[in-house]
Protein backbone atom coordinates (compact mmCIF):
# COMPACT_ATOMS: atom_id res chain seq x y z
CA UNK A 1 0.00 0.00 0.00
CA UNK A 2 1.04 3.25 -0.78
CA UNK A 3 0.43 6.12 2.47
CA UNK A 4 0.58 10.25 2.01
CA UNK A 5 1.67 11.97 4.74
CA UNK A 6 1.22 15.52 4.82
CA UNK A 7 2.90 17.51 6.95
CA UNK A 8 3.72 21.35 7.70
CA UNK A 9 7.08 23.23 8.69
CA UNK A 10 5.67 25.80 11.04
CA UNK A 11 7.58 28.65 13.09
CA UNK A 12 8.71 27.92 17.04
CA UNK A 13 5.98 29.27 18.65
CA UNK A 14 7.73 30.73 21.81
CA UNK A 15 8.85 33.25 19.54
CA UNK A 16 8.36 37.00 19.72
CA UNK A 17 6.55 37.57 16.33
CA UNK A 18 6.93 40.88 14.85
CA UNK A 19 4.56 42.08 11.97
CA UNK A 20 5.97 41.26 8.21
CA UNK A 21 6.16 44.15 5.84
CA UNK A 22 3.14 43.21 4.14
CA UNK A 23 0.78 43.44 7.15
CA UNK A 24 -0.45 40.19 6.68
CA UNK A 25 1.69 37.43 8.96
CA UNK A 26 4.91 37.43 10.47
CA UNK A 27 8.43 38.82 9.87
CA UNK A 28 10.37 35.48 9.55
CA UNK A 29 13.94 36.81 9.87
CA UNK A 30 15.62 34.95 12.83
CA UNK A 31 12.77 32.98 13.38
CA UNK A 32 13.38 28.88 13.63
CA UNK A 33 10.90 26.50 12.04
CA UNK A 34 10.05 22.95 13.03
CA UNK A 35 7.37 20.47 12.10
CA UNK A 36 4.11 21.02 13.58
CA UNK A 37 3.44 18.94 16.10
CA UNK A 38 -0.01 17.66 15.13
CA UNK A 39 1.99 16.23 12.17
CA UNK A 40 4.66 14.39 13.80
CA UNK A 41 2.15 11.64 15.28
CA UNK A 42 1.02 11.18 11.55
CA UNK A 43 4.27 10.43 10.56
CA UNK A 44 5.07 8.10 13.34
CA UNK A 45 1.39 6.49 12.97
CA UNK A 46 2.74 5.82 9.27
CA UNK A 47 6.36 4.44 9.69
CA UNK A 48 4.95 2.45 12.37
CA UNK A 49 2.03 0.95 9.94
CA UNK A 50 4.85 0.36 7.48
CA UNK A 51 6.67 -1.33 10.41
CA UNK A 52 3.98 -3.84 10.44
CA UNK A 53 2.92 -4.41 6.96
CA UNK A 54 5.71 -4.77 5.71
CA UNK A 55 8.76 -3.39 3.15
CA UNK A 56 6.06 -3.15 0.14
CA UNK A 57 4.47 -0.45 1.64
CA UNK A 58 5.72 3.10 0.89
CA UNK A 59 5.30 6.29 2.78
CA UNK A 60 5.69 9.70 0.66
CA UNK A 61 5.96 13.00 2.73
CA UNK A 62 4.39 15.78 1.46
CA UNK A 63 5.21 19.54 2.43
CA UNK A 64 4.13 23.04 0.99
CA UNK A 65 6.43 25.98 1.07
CA UNK A 66 9.85 27.65 0.50
CA UNK A 67 12.62 25.71 0.46
CA UNK A 68 13.37 25.50 3.86
CA UNK A 69 10.43 23.08 4.46
CA UNK A 70 12.94 20.83 2.73
CA UNK A 71 14.29 20.30 6.31
CA UNK A 72 11.28 18.84 7.90
CA UNK A 73 10.63 16.74 4.75
CA UNK A 74 14.15 15.19 5.79
CA UNK A 75 13.56 15.01 9.40
CA UNK A 76 10.39 12.99 8.29
CA UNK A 77 12.65 11.29 5.51
CA UNK A 78 14.92 10.14 9.23
CA UNK A 79 11.98 8.82 10.85
CA UNK A 80 11.51 5.87 8.28
CA UNK A 81 9.62 7.46 5.53
CA UNK A 82 10.77 6.29 1.73
CA UNK A 83 10.25 9.31 -0.42
CA UNK A 84 9.49 13.05 -0.13
CA UNK A 85 7.55 15.87 -2.66
CA UNK A 86 8.11 19.48 -1.69
CA UNK A 87 5.43 21.43 -3.50
CA UNK A 88 7.53 24.80 -3.93
CA UNK A 89 5.77 27.62 -2.60
CA UNK A 90 7.19 31.13 -1.44
CA UNK A 91 4.47 32.43 0.17
CA UNK A 92 2.35 29.31 1.25
CA UNK A 93 0.59 31.51 3.81
CA UNK A 94 -1.50 33.26 0.84
CA UNK A 95 -3.06 30.44 0.28
CA UNK A 96 -6.09 29.22 1.64
CA UNK A 97 -6.93 25.61 2.85
CA UNK A 98 -8.91 25.00 0.16
CA UNK A 99 -6.06 26.21 -1.91
CA UNK A 100 -4.08 23.70 0.09
CA UNK A 101 -6.51 21.05 -0.19
CA UNK A 102 -6.54 21.65 -3.72
CA UNK A 103 -3.07 20.83 -4.55
CA UNK A 104 -2.56 18.36 -1.85
CA UNK A 105 -5.50 16.33 -3.84
CA UNK A 106 -4.10 17.21 -7.07
CA UNK A 107 -0.77 15.67 -5.73
CA UNK A 108 -2.27 12.35 -4.67
CA UNK A 109 -4.41 11.85 -7.37
CA UNK A 110 -3.81 8.60 -9.56
CA UNK A 111 -1.43 7.80 -7.31
CA UNK A 112 -3.16 5.40 -5.65
CA UNK A 113 -2.85 6.32 -1.68
CA UNK A 114 -4.21 3.84 0.36
CA UNK A 115 -4.33 6.32 3.47
CA UNK A 116 -3.31 9.76 3.86
CA UNK A 117 -2.47 10.34 7.15
CA UNK A 118 -1.90 14.22 8.60
CA UNK A 119 -2.13 16.71 11.49
CA UNK A 120 -5.79 17.48 12.65
CA UNK A 121 -4.70 21.18 12.43
CA UNK A 122 -1.12 23.23 12.35
CA UNK A 123 0.39 24.98 15.65
CA UNK A 124 0.23 28.49 13.37
CA UNK A 125 -3.34 28.99 12.20
CA UNK A 126 -5.12 25.75 13.09
CA UNK A 127 -8.40 25.92 10.81
CA UNK A 128 -8.55 22.02 10.91
CA UNK A 129 -10.09 22.03 7.45
CA UNK A 130 -7.65 20.97 5.07
CA UNK A 131 -7.64 17.12 5.72
CA UNK A 132 -11.68 16.79 5.68
CA UNK A 133 -11.34 19.19 2.18
CA UNK A 134 -8.55 16.54 0.64
CA UNK A 135 -10.83 13.56 1.25
CA UNK A 136 -13.52 15.44 -0.49
CA UNK A 137 -11.48 16.19 -2.90
CA UNK A 138 -10.41 12.37 -3.52
CA UNK A 139 -13.47 11.26 -2.50
CA UNK A 140 -11.62 9.67 0.40
CA UNK A 141 -13.38 8.74 3.61
CA UNK A 142 -12.50 10.35 6.29
CA UNK A 143 -12.14 10.35 10.15
CA UNK A 144 -10.81 13.35 12.08
CA UNK A 145 -8.83 13.95 15.83
CA UNK A 146 -7.61 10.73 15.91
CA UNK A 147 -6.14 9.25 19.22
CA UNK A 148 -6.11 5.08 18.20
CA UNK A 149 -5.44 3.72 14.79
CA UNK A 150 -5.76 0.33 13.70
CA UNK A 151 -5.52 -1.39 10.11
CA UNK A 152 -6.32 -4.60 8.44
CA UNK A 153 -6.67 -5.35 5.17
CA UNK A 154 -8.62 -1.81 3.88
CA UNK A 155 -10.73 -1.89 7.27
CA UNK A 156 -9.67 1.10 9.34
CA UNK A 157 -10.73 1.02 13.34
CA UNK A 158 -9.83 4.57 15.31
CA UNK A 159 -10.51 5.78 18.11
CA UNK A 160 -11.50 9.60 17.89
CA UNK A 161 -12.08 12.12 20.24
CA UNK A 162 -15.25 14.03 20.93
CA UNK A 163 -16.08 16.55 23.40
CA UNK A 164 -15.07 16.47 27.18
CA UNK A 165 -12.94 13.70 27.21
CA UNK A 166 -15.72 11.14 25.23
CA UNK A 167 -14.06 9.45 23.05
CA UNK A 168 -15.28 6.99 19.91
CA UNK A 169 -14.14 3.90 18.26
CA UNK A 170 -15.43 4.28 14.61
CA UNK A 171 -14.87 1.75 11.40
CA UNK A 172 -14.40 2.86 7.75
CA UNK A 173 -12.69 1.42 5.07
CA UNK A 174 -9.33 2.91 2.84
CA UNK A 175 -8.78 5.12 0.90
CA UNK A 176 -9.49 7.14 3.71
CA UNK A 177 -7.89 10.33 5.43
CA UNK A 178 -6.96 10.35 8.83
CA UNK A 179 -6.30 13.82 10.80
CA UNK A 180 -4.03 12.79 14.52
CA UNK A 181 -4.88 14.27 17.45
CA UNK A 182 -1.88 14.96 19.90
CA UNK A 183 -1.29 12.03 21.48
CA UNK A 184 -2.30 9.43 18.81
CA UNK A 185 1.27 7.35 19.47
CA UNK A 186 4.96 8.09 20.81
CA UNK A 187 6.84 9.85 17.66
CA UNK A 188 10.40 8.46 17.51
CA UNK A 189 13.69 10.62 17.61
CA UNK A 190 15.81 10.20 14.20
CA UNK A 191 18.80 8.07 14.76
CA UNK A 192 21.81 8.94 13.49
CA UNK A 193 22.36 6.25 10.74
CA UNK A 194 18.51 7.52 9.78
CA UNK A 195 19.50 10.83 9.21
CA UNK A 196 22.65 9.85 6.90
CA UNK A 197 20.21 7.48 5.10
CA UNK A 198 17.52 9.98 4.84
CA UNK A 199 19.77 12.35 2.84
CA UNK A 200 20.00 9.89 -0.18
CA UNK A 201 15.85 8.94 0.03
CA UNK A 202 14.37 10.89 -3.27
CA UNK A 203 13.35 14.54 -2.49
CA UNK A 204 10.86 16.41 -5.87
CA UNK A 205 10.53 19.30 -5.82
CA UNK A 206 7.25 20.43 -7.73
CA UNK A 207 5.85 24.07 -8.15
CA UNK A 208 3.04 25.30 -6.61
CA UNK A 209 1.43 26.20 -9.86
CA UNK A 210 1.99 23.28 -11.77
CA UNK A 211 -1.12 21.81 -9.00
CA UNK A 212 -3.73 24.31 -9.85
CA UNK A 213 -4.28 25.36 -6.43
CA UNK A 214 -7.09 27.96 -7.74
CA UNK A 215 -8.76 31.18 -6.07
CA UNK A 216 -8.80 31.50 -2.74
CA UNK A 217 -12.30 31.63 -0.50
CA UNK A 218 -11.07 33.64 2.43
CA UNK A 219 -8.51 36.41 2.43
CA UNK A 220 -6.81 37.47 5.38
CA UNK A 221 -6.60 41.23 4.50
CA UNK A 222 -4.58 41.91 7.81
CA UNK A 223 -2.54 40.51 10.80
CA UNK A 224 -1.69 42.18 14.34
CA UNK A 225 -1.00 41.67 17.66
CA UNK A 226 -3.61 41.10 20.12
CA UNK A 227 -5.13 43.99 21.91
CA UNK A 228 -3.87 42.95 25.55
CA UNK A 229 -7.48 43.16 27.51
CA UNK A 230 -5.39 41.01 30.28
CA UNK A 231 -5.18 44.45 32.74
CA UNK A 232 -3.19 41.16 35.04
CA UNK A 233 -0.74 42.51 37.54
CA UNK A 234 3.02 41.30 36.55
CA UNK A 235 6.01 40.11 38.85
CA UNK A 236 9.36 40.13 37.95
CA UNK A 237 12.69 39.67 39.72
CA UNK A 238 13.77 37.58 42.46
CA UNK A 239 12.02 34.57 43.43
CA UNK A 240 12.01 34.99 47.01
CA UNK A 241 10.34 38.49 46.73
CA UNK A 242 7.80 37.21 43.70
CA UNK A 243 6.70 34.84 46.60
CA UNK A 244 6.52 36.67 49.08
CA UNK A 245 3.55 39.47 46.80
CA UNK A 246 2.19 36.29 45.70
CA UNK A 247 1.30 35.15 48.40
CA UNK A 248 0.51 38.26 49.77
CA UNK A 249 -1.81 38.99 46.41
CA UNK A 250 -3.41 35.31 47.02
CA UNK A 251 -4.22 36.04 50.72
CA UNK A 252 -6.23 39.42 49.84
CA UNK A 253 -8.19 38.07 46.78
CA UNK A 254 -9.36 34.48 47.71
CA UNK A 255 -8.48 34.64 51.91
CA UNK A 256 -7.72 30.98 50.82
CA UNK A 257 -4.24 31.41 52.90
CA UNK B 1 -28.96 38.53 7.14
CA UNK B 2 -29.80 35.07 7.96
CA UNK B 3 -27.71 32.46 9.87
CA UNK B 4 -28.19 28.90 10.93
CA UNK B 5 -26.73 27.62 13.85
CA UNK B 6 -25.56 23.76 13.65
CA UNK B 7 -26.18 23.13 17.09
CA UNK B 8 -24.52 20.20 18.99
CA UNK B 9 -26.24 17.32 21.41
CA UNK B 10 -24.75 14.31 23.02
CA UNK B 11 -27.10 11.20 24.11
CA UNK B 12 -30.25 13.30 23.63
CA UNK B 13 -28.96 16.23 25.28
CA UNK B 14 -28.02 19.71 24.17
CA UNK B 15 -24.26 21.04 24.90
CA UNK B 16 -23.76 24.10 26.17
CA UNK B 17 -21.73 24.94 23.17
CA UNK B 18 -24.91 25.30 21.42
CA UNK B 19 -25.72 29.13 23.40
CA UNK B 20 -22.69 30.71 21.97
CA UNK B 21 -24.19 30.07 18.47
CA UNK B 22 -27.21 32.08 19.16
CA UNK B 23 -25.32 34.96 21.05
CA UNK B 24 -22.84 35.02 17.74
CA UNK B 25 -26.10 35.42 15.83
CA UNK B 26 -27.62 37.98 17.97
CA UNK B 27 -24.06 39.92 17.78
CA UNK B 28 -23.83 40.14 14.32
CA UNK B 29 -27.64 41.22 14.02
CA UNK B 30 -28.40 37.83 11.88
CA UNK B 31 -31.76 36.36 12.03
CA UNK B 32 -31.72 32.58 12.88
CA UNK B 33 -33.00 29.16 13.06
CA UNK B 34 -31.26 26.31 14.58
CA UNK B 35 -30.31 22.96 12.93
CA UNK B 36 -29.59 19.95 15.67
CA UNK B 37 -29.47 16.00 15.67
CA UNK B 38 -30.49 14.06 18.47
CA UNK B 39 -31.23 16.49 20.96
CA UNK B 40 -35.03 15.32 22.00
CA UNK B 41 -34.59 14.63 25.59
CA UNK B 42 -33.51 18.71 26.52
CA UNK B 43 -34.08 20.90 23.92
CA UNK B 44 -32.40 24.24 23.14
CA UNK B 45 -33.50 26.79 25.10
CA UNK B 46 -33.99 29.12 21.79
CA UNK B 47 -36.63 31.35 20.84
CA UNK B 48 -36.83 30.19 17.16
CA UNK B 49 -37.45 27.52 14.60
CA UNK B 50 -35.64 24.21 15.64
CA UNK B 51 -34.75 22.10 12.91
CA UNK B 52 -34.24 18.74 15.06
CA UNK B 53 -33.26 15.42 13.05
CA UNK B 54 -33.23 12.56 15.43
CA UNK B 55 -30.62 10.10 15.54
CA UNK B 56 -32.56 6.90 14.37
CA UNK B 57 -32.35 8.53 10.89
CA UNK B 58 -28.97 10.23 10.67
CA UNK B 59 -26.57 8.22 13.23
CA UNK B 60 -25.66 9.55 16.53
CA UNK B 61 -22.25 9.98 15.28
CA UNK B 62 -21.97 9.97 11.42
CA UNK B 63 -20.52 13.21 10.13
CA UNK B 64 -21.29 12.91 6.65
CA UNK B 65 -24.69 11.65 6.90
CA UNK B 66 -24.91 14.61 9.50
CA UNK B 67 -23.29 17.02 7.32
CA UNK B 68 -25.69 16.30 4.02
CA UNK B 69 -28.77 17.45 5.96
CA UNK B 70 -27.29 20.08 7.36
CA UNK B 71 -26.50 21.44 3.97
CA UNK B 72 -29.81 20.59 2.66
CA UNK B 73 -31.56 22.27 5.13
CA UNK B 74 -28.92 25.65 4.92
CA UNK B 75 -29.60 25.33 0.88
CA UNK B 76 -33.76 25.19 1.97
CA UNK B 77 -33.60 28.06 4.54
CA UNK B 78 -31.46 30.17 2.13
CA UNK B 79 -29.07 30.43 4.93
CA UNK B 80 -26.34 33.41 4.03
CA UNK B 81 -23.68 31.92 6.88
CA UNK B 82 -23.58 28.48 8.21
CA UNK B 83 -22.53 29.28 12.30
CA UNK B 84 -20.94 26.01 14.09
CA UNK B 85 -18.30 25.39 17.37
CA UNK B 86 -14.85 25.34 16.45
CA UNK B 87 -15.31 21.89 18.45
CA UNK B 88 -14.45 18.11 16.89
CA UNK B 89 -18.11 17.82 15.78
CA UNK B 90 -17.69 21.69 14.03
CA UNK B 91 -14.01 20.06 12.59
CA UNK B 92 -16.29 17.39 11.02
CA UNK B 93 -19.04 18.93 9.68
CA UNK B 94 -17.89 22.43 8.93
CA UNK B 95 -15.71 21.95 5.44
CA UNK B 96 -18.43 19.74 3.98
CA UNK B 97 -21.13 22.33 4.62
CA UNK B 98 -18.86 24.43 3.26
CA UNK B 99 -18.47 22.57 0.05
CA UNK B 100 -21.62 21.53 -0.17
CA UNK B 101 -22.86 25.33 -0.17
CA UNK B 102 -19.82 26.41 -2.51
CA UNK B 103 -18.67 28.91 0.72
CA UNK B 104 -15.98 29.62 2.20
CA UNK B 105 -14.78 28.76 5.82
CA UNK B 106 -13.26 30.92 8.92
CA UNK B 107 -12.52 28.96 11.59
CA UNK B 108 -12.35 29.63 15.22
CA UNK B 109 -13.77 32.92 15.15
CA UNK B 110 -13.28 35.34 18.13
CA UNK B 111 -14.94 38.18 17.21
CA UNK B 112 -16.86 40.09 13.78
CA UNK B 113 -16.60 43.54 12.98
CA UNK B 114 -18.88 44.48 9.37
CA UNK B 115 -17.87 41.21 7.62
CA UNK B 116 -14.62 40.88 9.09
CA UNK B 117 -14.09 37.80 11.23
CA UNK B 118 -11.37 37.86 13.41
CA UNK B 119 -9.18 34.59 14.34
CA UNK B 120 -6.56 33.78 16.00
CA UNK B 121 -3.13 32.61 15.14
CA UNK B 122 0.43 31.77 16.39
CA UNK B 123 -1.25 30.36 19.82
CA UNK B 124 -3.12 33.77 20.49
CA UNK B 125 0.00 35.51 19.61
CA UNK B 126 -1.47 37.42 16.30
CA UNK B 127 -4.79 37.89 14.81
CA UNK B 128 -5.93 37.60 11.30
CA UNK B 129 -8.38 39.40 9.93
CA UNK B 130 -10.79 37.59 7.40
CA UNK B 131 -12.77 38.59 4.15
CA UNK B 132 -14.82 35.78 2.49
CA UNK B 133 -14.50 35.74 -0.99
CA UNK B 134 -17.93 33.33 -1.09
CA UNK B 135 -21.50 34.69 -1.16
CA UNK B 136 -21.76 32.22 1.98
CA UNK B 137 -20.18 31.73 4.61
CA UNK B 138 -19.07 29.05 7.27
CA UNK B 139 -17.65 29.81 10.40
CA UNK B 140 -16.97 28.15 13.65
CA UNK B 141 -16.67 29.76 16.63
CA UNK B 142 -13.68 29.72 19.49
CA UNK B 143 -15.45 28.40 22.64
CA UNK B 144 -16.49 30.63 24.92
CA UNK B 145 -15.30 33.68 22.55
CA UNK B 146 -19.54 35.08 22.28
CA UNK B 147 -20.68 33.26 26.14
CA UNK B 148 -24.41 34.34 26.70
CA UNK B 149 -24.19 36.93 29.42
CA UNK B 150 -27.14 35.35 30.39
CA UNK B 151 -28.98 31.81 31.23
CA UNK B 152 -30.42 30.45 28.36
CA UNK B 153 -34.29 30.47 27.54
CA UNK B 154 -36.84 29.95 25.32
CA UNK B 155 -38.51 27.43 23.49
CA UNK B 156 -37.91 26.45 20.27
CA UNK B 157 -40.90 25.91 17.33
CA UNK B 158 -39.59 22.51 16.40
CA UNK B 159 -39.95 20.92 12.97
CA UNK B 160 -39.32 17.74 12.55
CA UNK B 161 -36.83 16.30 9.85
CA UNK B 162 -36.13 13.51 8.48
CA UNK B 163 -32.67 12.53 6.94
CA UNK B 164 -32.71 10.66 3.49
CA UNK B 165 -31.09 7.30 3.88
CA UNK B 166 -26.61 7.04 3.31
CA UNK B 167 -24.12 5.24 2.39
CA UNK B 168 -22.62 3.73 5.41
CA UNK B 169 -19.53 5.46 5.18
CA UNK B 170 -18.57 5.66 9.15
CA UNK B 171 -19.79 3.46 11.34
CA UNK B 172 -19.84 3.31 15.42
CA UNK B 173 -18.46 0.80 17.14
CA UNK B 174 -18.56 2.05 20.79
CA UNK B 175 -18.67 5.01 22.87
CA UNK B 176 -16.05 5.34 25.27
CA UNK B 177 -16.62 7.51 28.67
CA UNK B 178 -13.95 9.20 30.27
CA UNK B 179 -12.22 6.89 32.62
CA UNK B 180 -13.86 7.65 36.18
CA UNK B 181 -11.32 8.59 39.10
CA UNK B 182 -11.61 9.68 42.22
CA UNK B 183 -10.47 13.35 41.21
CA UNK B 184 -13.27 15.63 41.59
CA UNK B 185 -11.44 18.82 39.40
CA UNK B 186 -14.40 20.28 38.76
CA UNK B 187 -14.86 21.21 42.80
CA UNK B 188 -12.02 21.60 43.64
CA UNK B 189 -11.03 25.00 45.54
CA UNK B 190 -8.11 25.26 44.30
CA UNK B 191 -6.51 24.16 41.51
CA UNK B 192 -2.44 24.61 40.41
CA UNK B 193 -1.94 22.77 36.77
CA UNK B 194 1.65 21.98 35.23
CA UNK B 195 1.92 22.69 31.45
CA UNK B 196 4.54 22.34 29.07
CA UNK B 197 6.72 24.96 30.32
CA UNK B 198 7.58 22.83 33.28
CA UNK B 199 10.23 21.31 31.10
CA UNK B 200 10.74 17.25 32.82
CA UNK B 201 8.47 14.74 34.43
CA UNK B 202 10.76 15.16 37.58
CA UNK B 203 9.04 18.88 38.13
CA UNK B 204 5.37 17.48 38.00
CA UNK B 205 6.21 16.28 41.50
CA UNK B 206 7.10 20.07 42.12
CA UNK B 207 3.76 20.89 40.59
CA UNK B 208 1.66 18.82 42.97
CA UNK B 209 3.64 20.26 46.16
CA UNK B 210 2.42 23.50 45.40
CA UNK B 211 -0.92 22.13 45.02
CA UNK B 212 -0.99 20.20 48.52
CA UNK B 213 0.73 22.69 50.16
CA UNK B 214 -2.63 24.84 48.95
CA UNK B 215 -5.07 22.63 49.90
CA UNK B 216 -5.78 21.67 46.22
CA UNK B 217 -5.60 19.39 43.32
CA UNK B 218 -3.28 18.95 40.81
CA UNK B 219 -4.30 19.59 36.94
CA UNK B 220 -2.43 19.77 33.55
CA UNK B 221 -2.81 20.83 30.28
CA UNK B 222 -3.10 18.54 27.15
CA UNK B 223 0.71 18.22 26.45
CA UNK B 224 1.57 16.96 29.73
CA UNK B 225 -1.09 14.62 29.95
CA UNK B 226 -0.18 13.52 25.98
CA UNK B 227 3.34 12.88 27.55
CA UNK B 228 2.08 10.69 29.74
CA UNK B 229 3.54 12.84 33.05
CA UNK B 230 -0.41 13.51 34.65
CA UNK B 231 -3.13 11.11 34.39
CA UNK B 232 -5.83 12.01 31.78
CA UNK B 233 -8.24 12.72 34.42
CA UNK B 234 -6.53 15.71 35.77
CA UNK B 235 -6.48 17.60 32.35
CA UNK B 236 -8.01 20.86 32.03
CA UNK B 237 -9.83 22.03 28.85
CA UNK B 238 -12.02 21.84 26.30
CA UNK B 239 -10.76 18.32 25.58
CA UNK B 240 -10.57 17.74 29.43
CA UNK B 241 -12.29 19.34 32.32
CA UNK B 242 -14.20 22.27 33.38
CA UNK B 243 -12.88 23.64 36.28
CA UNK B 244 -13.57 27.00 38.30
CA UNK B 245 -11.85 27.27 41.39
CA UNK B 246 -11.73 29.62 43.45
CA UNK B 247 -7.79 29.89 42.54
CA UNK B 248 -6.04 28.84 39.74
CA UNK B 249 -2.30 28.56 39.58
CA UNK B 250 -1.13 27.88 35.94
CA UNK B 251 2.49 26.71 35.65
CA UNK B 252 4.22 26.83 32.48
CA UNK B 253 0.89 26.75 30.48
CA UNK B 254 1.09 29.11 27.60
CA UNK B 255 -2.69 29.22 27.39
CA UNK B 256 -3.87 27.72 23.86
CA UNK B 257 -7.67 28.52 23.44
CA UNK B 258 -8.35 25.29 24.59
CA UNK B 259 -7.31 25.19 27.78
CA UNK B 260 -8.63 28.68 28.46
CA UNK B 261 -11.93 27.03 27.77
CA UNK B 262 -11.57 25.21 30.76
CA UNK B 263 -10.41 27.15 33.56
CA UNK B 264 -11.85 30.67 32.45
CA UNK B 265 -14.62 30.51 35.15
CA UNK B 266 -11.60 30.49 37.89
CA UNK B 267 -12.28 33.55 40.10
CA UNK B 268 -8.31 34.17 40.91
CA UNK B 269 -5.93 32.99 38.01
CA UNK B 270 -2.15 33.08 38.69
CA UNK B 271 0.23 32.57 35.95
CA UNK B 272 4.22 31.48 36.28
CA UNK B 273 5.55 31.79 33.12
CA UNK B 274 8.85 33.17 31.38
CA UNK B 275 7.07 34.46 28.43
CA UNK B 276 5.53 37.67 28.95
CA UNK B 277 3.81 36.77 25.90
CA UNK B 278 1.88 34.19 26.33
CA UNK B 279 -2.00 34.13 25.94
CA UNK B 280 -2.43 33.04 29.42
CA UNK B 281 -1.51 36.80 30.12
CA UNK B 282 -4.80 38.01 28.58
CA UNK B 283 -6.66 35.59 31.22
CA UNK B 284 -4.48 35.94 34.50
CA UNK B 285 -4.98 38.45 37.35
CA UNK B 286 -1.04 37.58 38.45
CA UNK B 287 1.65 36.88 35.70
CA UNK B 288 4.72 36.13 37.72
CA UNK B 289 7.42 36.04 35.22
CA UNK B 290 9.72 33.87 36.90
CA UNK B 291 11.78 30.61 36.41
CA UNK B 292 9.44 28.30 38.08
CA UNK B 293 11.67 25.77 39.22
CA UNK B 294 12.92 28.39 41.85
CA UNK B 295 9.47 30.52 42.11
CA UNK B 296 7.82 27.05 43.02
CA UNK B 297 10.35 26.23 46.15
CA UNK B 298 10.50 29.89 47.03
CA UNK B 299 6.77 29.66 47.74
CA UNK B 300 6.61 26.11 49.42
CA UNK B 301 8.71 27.87 51.78
CA UNK B 302 7.04 30.46 52.93
CA UNK B 303 3.71 28.30 53.11
CA UNK B 304 5.12 26.44 55.27
CA UNK B 305 6.47 28.91 57.80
Amino acid sequence: MKILVCIKQVPDLETRFKLNAAGDWFEEADVAFRMNEYDEFAVEEAVALKGKLGAETDVTILSIGPDRVKETIKKALAMGADRGAHIQDDEPHRKDPAQVAAMIAAYAKEKEFGLVFMGLQSQDRGSAQVGPLVALNLGFNLVTTVVGFEYDSGQVTARRELEGGLKAVVKTRAPAVITCQLGLNKPRYPTLPNIMKAKKKELLTIPAADLAPGDALNIVERAAPPERKGAGVILEGDAAEVADKLIGMIREKTGLI
Amino acid sequence: MKALLIGESRKGKTLAATYELAEFARRIGAQSAMFIVDAEDDLPKYDGRLLLADSSSCGQINPPAHAALAAEVANRENADIVVLSHSPYGWDLAPLIARALGAGQVSEVVDYQEGVYVTPALNGKMRLFNKPRTPKVVVTLQSGAFAPADPPSGAPQVEKLQAPAQEKKYELVALEEPEATGVDLARAKVVVSAGRGVGKVENIELVKKLAEALGGELGASRPVVDAGWVEASRQVGSSGKAVAPKLYIACGISGAAQHVAGMKGSEFVVSINTDPEAPITEVAHVNALVDLNQLIPALLEKLKG
